[in-house]
């Protein structure tokens, strides 16, 4: 039997939708054996592969770095999953919408700064005006609300998914579970 | 009591009923067990219609009505689920998500929110309309009670609950459309309002995190409405 290739990512989140991923605990062990785990933050790959069955990404699209990422896996993938109130509705991440960038960081940077009070320039990735959520960029296949999604909810989603049919999450999650 | 009022008979979903004509077709529906959602409407309260959740087809009419409103007729069809009302329903919930800045998770009404229990039992996963993010403000200024504008959903409940059941009149609603905000006498900061009572009923009917008890973290604000009903009933003898 050929084995679906998974993807895991995260964006602009804290990783809990990672951590309740991992708290399937000993249902792990058998997705293991219907799953190939080709990408994620919990293994070492480095670039996101073509041919992706099921990509399930964590966090909201916060920077330029998001959204091209983002385009990657829509284009790479198959099925794409929007895990978590992040990806599903901008959640925390987008609080700072109704602020401006400006404003944002010059509070992170400046005010609440004790030593070089400035903004980086090198490294980050650049913050877009807005966060977004994930369907505002991509198409989204399958939206799994939760702050974050209990690990029941993951494993019926997945689970789900393995067997064809498009899982209706209604009654295992909802915004802020 | 109403003994004198006529009884008539109508469907509601192609089941029999009767009822009183004063009675609403919610009343009537809740009586025989037909579930309509509502976010506005409160048991005890004046209904005002204002959140068009409870729209409901009338056989016959091309118009929607609201069901917490409205008054059956004699033969009357009334139609509580369609994929039209489903469809406006949803939208309604959706728009309400996007008016505001409703982050269910840090949300001390987390859990006990009834427009996220409301999006839940539609099968709203996301909401697929652009978000606002508008800049609101959060009243902080009384002693016990808190106001964010982010979750408030404009049902009036607060207003209505303090007019009818408190008798003092602290809330209203200012400005018209997408401009409009729940206001203490005359837009003053909650804690200098000269008309509240401190009795909290506006907080313990409010459906979201926009009204709320301080001191409560994220998921603790639970809403107590055993009250109600009581008040109302006792008001309604007192008048009569």
């Amino acid at each position: 039997m050929n084995k679906a290739k998974i993807a895991t990512t995260w964006l602009d989140g804290c990783s809990g939708c990672h951590m309740s991923f991992l708290d399937m605990d000993e249902r792990l062990a058998d997705l293991a054996e219907r799953i190939e785990l080709v990408y994620s933050p919990l293994v070492d790959h480095k670039e996101f592969p073509e041919g992706v069955d099921v990509a399930i990404v964590e966090g909201a699209v916060a920077t330029n770095e998001d959204v091209e990422k983002i385009h990657k896996i829509r284009k790479r993938s198959k099925v794409l999953v929007a895990l978590g109130d992040c990806a599903v509705a901008g959640n925390v991440p987008s609080m700072r919408n109704p602020l401006k960038l400006a404003e944002v960081c010059d509070r992170a940077y400046k005010e609440n700064a004790q030593l070089q009070q400035q903004m980086p320039t090198k490294l980050l990735p650049r913050l877009l005006p807005q966060v977004k959520p994930v369907h505002e960029v991509v198409k989204v296949d399958v939206f799994v609300p939760g702050c974050p999604p209990p690990a029941d909810a993951i494993f019926f989603v997945v689970s789900e998914l393995l067997a064809g049919r498009v899982p209706d999450t209604s009654a295992v999650t909802r915004f802020g579970k | 009591m109403t003994s004198g009022a006529k009884v008539l008979t109508f469907k509601i979903d192609g089941r029999d009923v009767s009822s009183r004509e004063d009675e609403t077709i919610l009343e009537v529906a809740r009586e025989n067990g037909i579930a309509i959602p509502t976010l506005c409407y409160l048991r005890g309260l004046t209904p005002v219609g204002a959140c068009r959740m409870c729209l409901v087809e009338i056989v016959g009419s091309p118009k929607l009505l609201p069901a917490c409103v409205t008054r059956p007729q004699e033969g009357m069809q009334v139609v509580t689920q369609s994929e039209r009302l489903m469809r406006y329903r949803r939208l309604i919930v959706e728009l309400l998500f996007t008016e505001g800045n409703h982050i269910c998770s840090v949300c001390v009404s987390n859990g006990n929110c009834e427009l996220q229990a409301l999006a839940q039992s539609l099968g709203l996963d996301h909401i697929h309309l652009p978000y606002r993010y508008p800049r609101l403000s959060v009243d902080m200024s009384h002693q016990l009670f808190r106001l964010d504008q982010n979750r408030c959903v404009l049902c009036a409940r607060c207003v209505r609950v303090c007019d009818e059941i408190e008798g003092a009149h602290t809330w209203d609603i200012k400005g018209r459309g997408i401009e409009a905000e729940i206001v203490a006498d005359l837009d003053t900061p909650w804690g200098d309002s000269d008309t509240c009572t401190r009795c909290g009923k506006c907080v313990h009917v409010c459906p979201t995190g926009a009204l709320t008890e301080k001191g409560t973290a994220v998921a603790e604000m639970t809403k107590r409405r055993d009250f109600l009903p009581y008040l109302s009933l006792m008001r309604k003898e007192a008048h009569e």
